[in-house]
């Protein structure tokens, strides 16, 4: 017979001769080692933070301050009112608000590159820059009586255009897909930076002002922002960290997860929302920071490896610990001046971002 | 009927159901009038089949014929009309988790992310057995490393899916469905992505896993030849409609897979083996005899 036929082969080769089953399991995903190395790089970040500035205060009088606040110690840390004012007043409210914005920012983004399995998408992805924007736009240009409603005006923004985009988005097309939300995001961020615009020109006075915002800054960071957007920035991390592992699953697309009985389409619903309330949050006191939410989640990945089970913690702090360098990169590189922070960001980021994918490219392959 | 009664050993296969002496009466998967749409298509159109326990039921039939679909409601990954019981139960009841218990299922291409090492992937066959929050426990990772063993994938426990061949993904793929412990497996187009032998393998171990652990497996099938060989039983569709049910002896008709593929086969018999040979449309004269072209 001249055709190929596949002969039924009765003894297989991964058959009877297999041994007993071996006890070594196969490996956790390994996540301490790289939470080590970014807890160290945020504690590092924080003391450089509040111990560099116009008047500098040494490292060791900054951990004498934290240490003399220990409870049950009684040690004396010996700073002076002035050190201990700078420390608690300026320094350090600005510090833990840049850290917990980008905390928010990177794991916001992390999170939207896993939900929409698109290693572009960052936590702007559906409208929160351009709601925000439009909101803190509107405040601007109503008068410099209404500035104290700018965080709620682009929180309000920022939560309502993603509303919008979701909606639109998971109603289009026979099923409720990622791409589908993704494109309504860049629509309706067409739309509201369309309004923003036209806004702005015909505010032109206040240009400068939302200007300024869009690039964003820390410099009036204080105690009273950071309690503000606290529980937001709490209550998503919390959500986020605690959907690492079904952020793996949704890996395997919205089909397969769904056989591995994940709803794939509630569990994206939690994780962007509890995403965008976080980022709205963190943009409201912040201004549009760009860069963080993409370079920090994939430099995680390429180092450390890519189960979410690392790359939402370690971006979370990794995140914190790079906006705190970059803000202070900001406001010491041109002393007494600032330097819009999300410039820093792209500036010393990029090039960063680039060697960390060039070295990384080589080596694949291996875990 | 040629069905394979196999105790189960699998620890979450459901208790045997008591036969009734017809195969109906035992049967784990069991369709009644689905009717799939898409749109104003109709892709399955009342269709009423059934699976027993450990059986191996081959779907077949050409492109569009609703081979997928009838996999993808079984799994739930559709809506249909009807009615779909496994063991006993109507899916349509059931959690997605406590479904996922009960049926696996293997796309034709599995969305396989170049860079999530092997046990990691096959590890994510262990989520229904997971708590929503919770994380893979030593005995998730025990039996993960049981199949590994068993699939002979130990080596590349740790290597990324993007640096493995198409029969080790294959492996890896099958891995991840039979970790989820249910007594169904769906696969579609098992072997569509790879060579003759890496094929045989595929199925046989496919068989071998079915036969320890006493799944039922409904798998489409586009090598016909390979489906007489490994299914009990097929089912053959056509334009969305059981055109043919039995064993291959009796669906693998000539006349039958003439019509419905709408291509000329010859079913030869080799040392009691059915064999499907596809035929060309035209006939073409040996080349020599086109004429014109000797000196």
């Amino acid at each position: 017979m001249s055709t190929t036929l596949p002969q039924r082969t009765r003894g297989h080769p991964l058959g009877a001769e297999l041994g007993p089953v071996p006890m070594s399991l196969p490996r956790r995903v390994s996540v301490r080692v790289p939470v080590l190395v970014a807890t160290a790089l945020l504690l590092a970040a924080v003391l450089l933070g509040i111990s560099i500035g116009p008047a500098d205060v040494p490292i060791l009088t900054v951990l004498g301050v934290f240490v003399s606040h220990l409870p049950l110690l009684h040690l004396h840390s010996g700073a002076s009112r002035l050190d201990q004012a700078i420390i608690w007043q300026i320094r350090l409210p600005r510090v833990v608000l840049a850290g917990l914005v980008g905390a928010m920012l990177a794991s916001g983004g992390a999170s939207y590159q896993g939900v929409f399995r698109n290693p572009l998408a960052d936590p702007y992805l559906l409208g929160v820059a351009a709601g925000a924007g439009l909101g803190a736009t509107i405040v601007i240009v109503s008068g410099p009586h209404m500035t104290e409603l700018l965080p709620l005006a682009a929180f309000i923004g920022a939560v309502g255009a993603v509303t919008v985009t979701y909606l639109v988005g998971a109603n289009a097309g026979l099923r409720a897909s990622g791409a589908s939300i993704v494109l309504a995001g860049v629509a309706v961020a067409a739309l509201l930076t369309a309004v923003q615009t036209y806004l702005q020109q015909e505010h032109s006075q206040d240009l400068q002002q939302v200007y300024a915002w869009i690039l964003g800054s820390f410099n009036v960071a204080t105690w009273s922002d950071v309690l503000l957007i606290l529980p937001y920035v709490t209550l998503s991390a919390v959500v986020l960290l605690a959907h690492r592992r079904l952020l793996d699953v949704l890996r395997v697309g919205e089909d397969e997860a769904g056989s591995l009985g994940v709803h794939a389409t509630r569990v994206r619903l939690t994780i962007v929302a509890a995403a965008t309330l976080g980022t709205a949050a963190a943009v409201a006191v912040s201004g549009l920071i760009g860069f963080v939410g993409i370079i920090v989640a994939h430099t995680v990945r390429l180092t450390a490896g890519s189960s979410y089970r690392v790359v939402m913690p370690v971006s979370m702090i990794g995140g914190a610990a790079f906006l705190i360098l970059a803000d202070l990169v900001a406001r010491t590189a041109q002393a007494p001046g600032e330097i819009p922070i999300g410039v820093v960001t792209a500036f010393v980021g990029a090039p960063f971002f680039l060697f960390v994918l060039c070295s990384k490219r080589a080596q694949q392959g291996v875990r | 009927m040629a069905t394979t009664k196999v105790p189960s050993l699998s620890p979450s296969a459901a208790p045997p159901v008591p036969t009734t002496g017809t195969s109906a009466g035992s049967a784990v998967v069991r369709l009644c009038g689905v009717t799939v749409r898409y749109g104003s298509t109709v892709a399955l159109r009342e269709t009423s089949e059934w699976a027993d326990r450990g059986e191996w039921v081959g779907v077949i039939g050409p492109n569009g014929a609703g081979k997928t679909t009838l996999l993808r409601s079984v799994a739930r990954l559709t809506s249909y009309q009807g009615h779909i019981e496994i063991d006993g139960v109507s899916t349509a009841g059931l959690s997605r988790r406590h479904l996922a218990r009960l049926v696996a299922y293997v796309p034709q291409q599995p969305e396989l992310p170049h860079d999530m090492p092997v046990a990691d992937y096959v590890l994510l066959g262990r989520t229904p057995h997971i708590g929503y929050f919770g994380a893979d426990s030593e005995a998730d990772r025990r039996r993960c490393a049981e199949l590994l063993a068993r699939l002979g994938l130990e080596a590349m426990a740790d290597r990324y899916l993007g640096t493995l061949s198409g029969g080790e993904l294959q492996r890896a793929v099958l891995a991840r469905a039979v970790a989820q412990d249910a007594p169904v497996l769906l696969l579609d187009e098992p072997t569509s992505a790879l060579d003759l032998g890496r094929r045989v393998d595929a199925l046989e171990l496919v068989d071998e896993l079915r036969r320890e652990w006493g799944l039922t497996v409904l798998s489409a099938m586009h090598d016909l030849t390979l489906a007489a060989q490994f299914a009990d039983r097929l089912i053959l569709l056509a334009d969305g409609e059981v055109a043919a049910v039995g064993r291959p002896s009796d669906v693998l008709d000539e006349t039958l897979l003439g019509h419905h593929f709408g291509a000329r086969v010859r079913v030869l018999r080799d040392e009691g083996e059915l064999v499907v040979v596809p035929r060309r449309s035209r006939s073409t004269p040996p080349l020599g005899d086109r004429g014109g072209h000797d000196a």
